[in-house]
This record gives structure tokens, sequence and C-alpha cells, in this order.
């Protein structure tokens, strides 16, 4: 069992993980992703009042 | 007829209590299940007298701030506990016999319930209030599951309690960090999954498309102490009857467990839990959006991904496997990086409003924190480094270490978080003191300051005693030598304990007479737009 996960780990599973976070890294810095991110940094600054809807 | 479940569920309760309070078989067991007894039959008490007045005519709209209020005041009164506690053992080590020669006041009881005291109790309060107040402004919704997060503020105090008891009538699983023993273990499980499903379901009901970063922290936070609990608290309790239990995994899986919780109880309640009261207060106090968002994420992915490895740095030199004390060595040595990139996200978050942290000790208390950050995790990796690490281990330098991170960075950004927290929770127009503020300021950093620089002395100098050989070979100190060397280190630590909790009070009573209103008219309470 220990080998087993061990293989698993210091191979598809490190491989895995650094592709799933490259992935992700490359995701944030997508095309037309600026827009998106100044509206969500925003949030924090409007929402003090209750607003019902 | 939810209340007569109700009234049945809290009987059935305080009958078990009272059958465990009968049959236990140690003192803290017994003790523990009287509490319970006690608060049970509370409880009871509170439902009867409610029931036939109809459903309560509370009005679920609005943002939830009741239980918030009550986190702010818990989290200001198990500070200044902690600090107390913290100060107290300090001199103990200075003078032992402020141990009083008594078994509930020796050190080895009142140092977990220091450290719990402070990280669970103090920050525990200040991520629950303030993760409810963060989720709720950066949704624009209200706290899902209605009472629920009362249950989880008093549940999760009432953890606090069993286990400060616990520790006074020495009972403990000896594991640092995670010393409550099984039954209190469970409760806090049941606790933590309420927890879990509040902020979810305030998440699930958000009014914002977006989920903004400070929630995505705290949601780390919330779902990997969850993990982290329940694996390194897998046990076989000896008797349902009493508080003693035996660890599931032993010798070096269970060493590896223990700090492989221990670490990330530092790095997703003591950082991620923090970074999300960062991520919004920061920006909030500086009235501008975080520096960069992008960054922000990229500082959330590559922390959330180093961390949970880094662990092993923890047991250096021992039995542990080689390669896995190197893994731990990289990844925190790795962690260096996402962690100066949160801090230079949060400090650049000022840029255009630098000029503020002159007027605002608020601001600056919170920038101070920021720095602190900056300063342990760099230290941090740098003392995981093997050779640095066969210097540094078991001396007061790792003391140090974790002091200027609790205190400064965790300390610090809680202080400016209830600072800001406390005018808008009571609707005051500012707090009542902001020369108070200032002084607290000083008296924390500079509390601080004595308390680092004195444990780095003491540390590198007796992890150099404990080394040093004579021409012969032999080693040239003994144990006592270096305990006796230590002395003014001790005294000087002990100090800054004093001024960092003169300044834990000086906020307690600035705060105080902030929430009543002292030397103010009260402002507009929030009414919903129409």
């Amino acid at each position: 069992m220990y080998h087993i996960l061990r293989e698993i780990a210091d191979s598809w599973g490190l491989l895995s993980m650094t592709i799933l976070f490259l992935g992700v890294v490359v995701w944030t810095f997508r095309p037309g992703s600026r827009e998106v991110h100044d509206d969500i940094a925003n949030i924090p600054l409007r929402n003090d009042e209750w607003r019902e809807d | 007829m939810a209340g007569s479940l109700k009234l049945i569920a809290l009987a059935l309760v305080a009958f078990f209590a009272a059958i465990g309070a009968n049959f236990a078989q140690d003192l803290a067991y017994q003790v523990h299940a009287l509490i319970v007894l006690a608060v049970a039959a509370f409880l009871f008490i509170r439902q009867m007298r409610m029931m036939g007045n109809g459903p309560a005519l509370t009005p679920e709209t609005g943002y939830m701030d009741d239980v918030i209020r009550y986190g702010v005041v818990a989290t200001a009164f198990w500070g200044v506990v902690g600090f107390a506690a913290g100060t107290f053992i300090a001199f103990q080590l200075a003078f032992p016999e402020l141990t009083l020669d008594i078994p509930q006041t020796s050190f080895g009881r009142l140092r977990p319930l220091h450290t719990s005291a402070v990280i669970f109790a103090f920050g525990g309060n200040a991520l629950l209030c303030t993760s409810f107040y963060i989720v709720q402004r950066t949704t624009a919704a209200r706290l899902w599951g209605g009472n629920l997060a009362w249950f989880v503020f008093w549940g999760y105090n009432l953890f606090i309690v069993l286990a400060a008891t616990g520790y006074l009538l020495g009972v403990t699983q000896g594991k640092e960090y995670a010393e409550p023993e099984w039954y209190v273990d469970l409760w806090l499980t049941v606790v933590w999954v309420a927890y879990l499903l509040v902020f979810l379901g305030t998440l699930w009901k958000r009014k914002e498309p977006h989920i903004y970063v400070a929630n995505w922290f705290l949601l780390a936070f919330i779902v990997t102490v969850a993990m982290l609990h329940l694996v390194n608290n897998l046990a076989v309790p000896v008797s349902i009857f009493g508080s003693k239990s035996v660890q599931l995994f032993a010798g070096v899986q269970d060493a590896m467990t223990q700090w492989w919780y221990g670490h990330n109880a530092v790095g997703f309640f003591l950082t991620a839990g923090f970074l999300g009261m960062m991520y919004y207060f920061v920006p909030k106090q500086a009235e501008r959006p975080v520096y960069s968002y992008k960054l922000s994420i990229v500082h959330f992915w590559a922390l959330i991904f180093l961390y949970i490895w880094a662990g092993p740095h923890h047991l250096h030199y021992t039995a542990l496997p080689d390669w896995a004390q190197t893994l731990g060595m990289v990844f925190s040595i790795m962690l260096w990086m996402p962690s100066w990139g949160g801090m230079i996200n949060g400090l650049m978050t000022l840029s255009g409003a630098w000029d503020k942290l002159r007027t605002d000790p608020v601001l600056r208390m919170m920038v101070i924190s920021i720095g602190f950050y900056g300063m342990s995790t760099f230290e941090g990796p740098m003392m995981s480094i093997k050779a640095v690490n066969s210097l540094s281990h078991y001396t007061d330098w790792t003391i140090g270490h974790v002091h200027s991170g609790a205190l400064g960075w965790n300390g610090m950004i809680t202080f400016g978080a209830l600072y800001f927290l406390v005018p808008r929770l009571w609707n005051r127009e500012r707090l009542y003191s902001l020369a108070m503020v200032n002084w607290h300021f000083w008296l924390a950093t500079i509390g601080i300051v004595l308390y680092a620089a004195s444990m780095w002395v003491t540390g590198i100098m007796e992890g150099l005693m404990w080394r040093e050989v004579d021409a012969q070979g032999f080693l040239v100190n003994s144990f006592a030598d270096t305990v006796d060397a230590k002395f003014p280190m001790y005294l000087v630590r002990g100090l800054g304990g004093i001024l960092y909790l003169a300044g834990g009070v000086i906020m307690c009573v600035n705060l105080w007479k902030t929430a009543i209103g002292a030397g103010q008219t009260r402002t507009a309470a929030a009414v919903p737009a129409e």
C-alpha cells in the first residue's frame, strides 16, 4: 500500500497537480479577464448597506 | 412541533449527561458531563418558557449582525485572557515558584490553556465573526440557516470551555494544538459542519455573481481544518464514560500525522483564514480595491497547493524518512514566494493612499500586521532548511518565530478588524479614541519586538551551547547551564508580554466605550433601502 501510494504520489499525482496549478495560473491571465477581475475586486466597496430586491 | 422535538432532544442530552456524570471514570469527564448537563438544562428551561408564544417574529431580512457582535465581544475577551495566560507562564519560566506547587497551575497545564486560548478562542472567534461579516458583505446576502449561526457561535465557545477546563484538570491527548479529548473533538466536528453549512449556504444564495477572493481563503480554511481535525484525532476511547482515548496511529506515522495537522493548522487556520480578513479589511480601511486581483488568485492557489506538504519540516533529523524531510523543506522554501506575493498585494493596496498611514492608526495596525506576515513567512522557510533547523530546533528561536507570526500577523490584523467592525456594528460614527489605538499600536509593536528579539538571542545562544564541545569532544554545557543563561532574556520576553497585554486591555476599554457610544451620538441605524 505504502509503495503504491508513493509511486502514484511522485509520478502521476505530482504531474497532475502541477498541470492543474499551471492551468489555474494560465486561466487567470486569459485575455479579457481584466474587466471581470476589476469588477470582483470592487465587491467589498459596494455592499455595506443592505439592498432589498 | 419543532419546539417539542427540541425539548425532547434537550431532555435526552441532559439525561445522558447526568448518567455520564454519575458513571464518570475521571474528574475531567465528570466536570464536563456536569457542564453539558447545566447547558442542556438551561436551554430546556429557555425553550419551555418560549413554548406557546408562537413563532418568533424576527424579520429574516438585512444582514445578520447580532451574532457578529457577540463574536466581537468573545474575541476581545478571549484575547485578553489568552495574553494574560501567556504572560503568566512566561514568568513561570523565569520564576518557577509561580507554578504555586498546584497541579492545576503547573506550566504543563497552563501552556495548552494559553495556546488554545489565543489560537482557538481569540483567533477562532475572530475568524467566526469576521467570516460571517465578510461573507454577507461580499455576497450581499443574509447568513444562511437562520439560527444555525448562533449554534455555531455558542457551540464553538462551549468547545473552548470544555477544552480549557479539561487542560486544567489534566486531560490531554498529548498532541500539540489538538489536545482536547475524543468527545470534545466530536463536538467540535458537529459545530464545524454547521459552520461549513452556514458559509456554503450564504455563498449559494449570493446576489453577487462572483465569489470575492476573501471567501475563497475562508472556505479553504473551513474545509481544510475539518479534514485536518478528523484525521489527526482518529482515536478509540478507552471507555464511553472516561476521557482517555488511544490514538489510531503509532510511532512515526502518528508524528507525521500530528505535524501534517500542526503545520496546516498554522497554514489554514492562522494563515488562509486571516488572509481572508486581510483581503477584505485592508481594502475597506484603505477605501480602495485590492492592488491586483490576479495576484490574489495566484496567491490563493499557490498557497493551497504548497502549504499542505510543508509539515515534515517539524520532524527534521527524526525517524521520519529522509525523503519526506527533504520534501517538507523544499515545499516550505517554495512557500516563501506565494506568501510574499500576498504580502505585496496587501501592502500595495495602499498605493496612492499611503498618506492615510499618517492619520489612520487602524490602517497602520493592518499594515504592520502584513509586515509581520512577511517577516515570519521569510523566517519560517529559512528555519525549515535542515542546516538552520539543526541549530534552531527545540530552542526558543521557534517560540520567537511563532510569536512574531501570532502576535504580529494574527493579533494585529484582528485588532485592525475589531477597530473596523465595532463602530459599524454598534452604529457609531467613529471609534471612541484614536489616541488609544495609537497607544495600543505602539505597546503591541514594542512588545513583539522585545519578545522576538529576546527569543532570537536566547534561542541561538542555547542552540550553540547545546552543540559546544571541548577539545576532547565532550559537551561543554549541561542543560541546566543553558536554562541559567537564559534568565535575563526570559525577563525581557515577559516584559514584552506585559506590553502586549496592556495594549489588549486598552483596546477593550476603547471598544467598550465605542459600543456604548461614550462621547458621541448614535448614527442612524442602517435602514433597508426601499
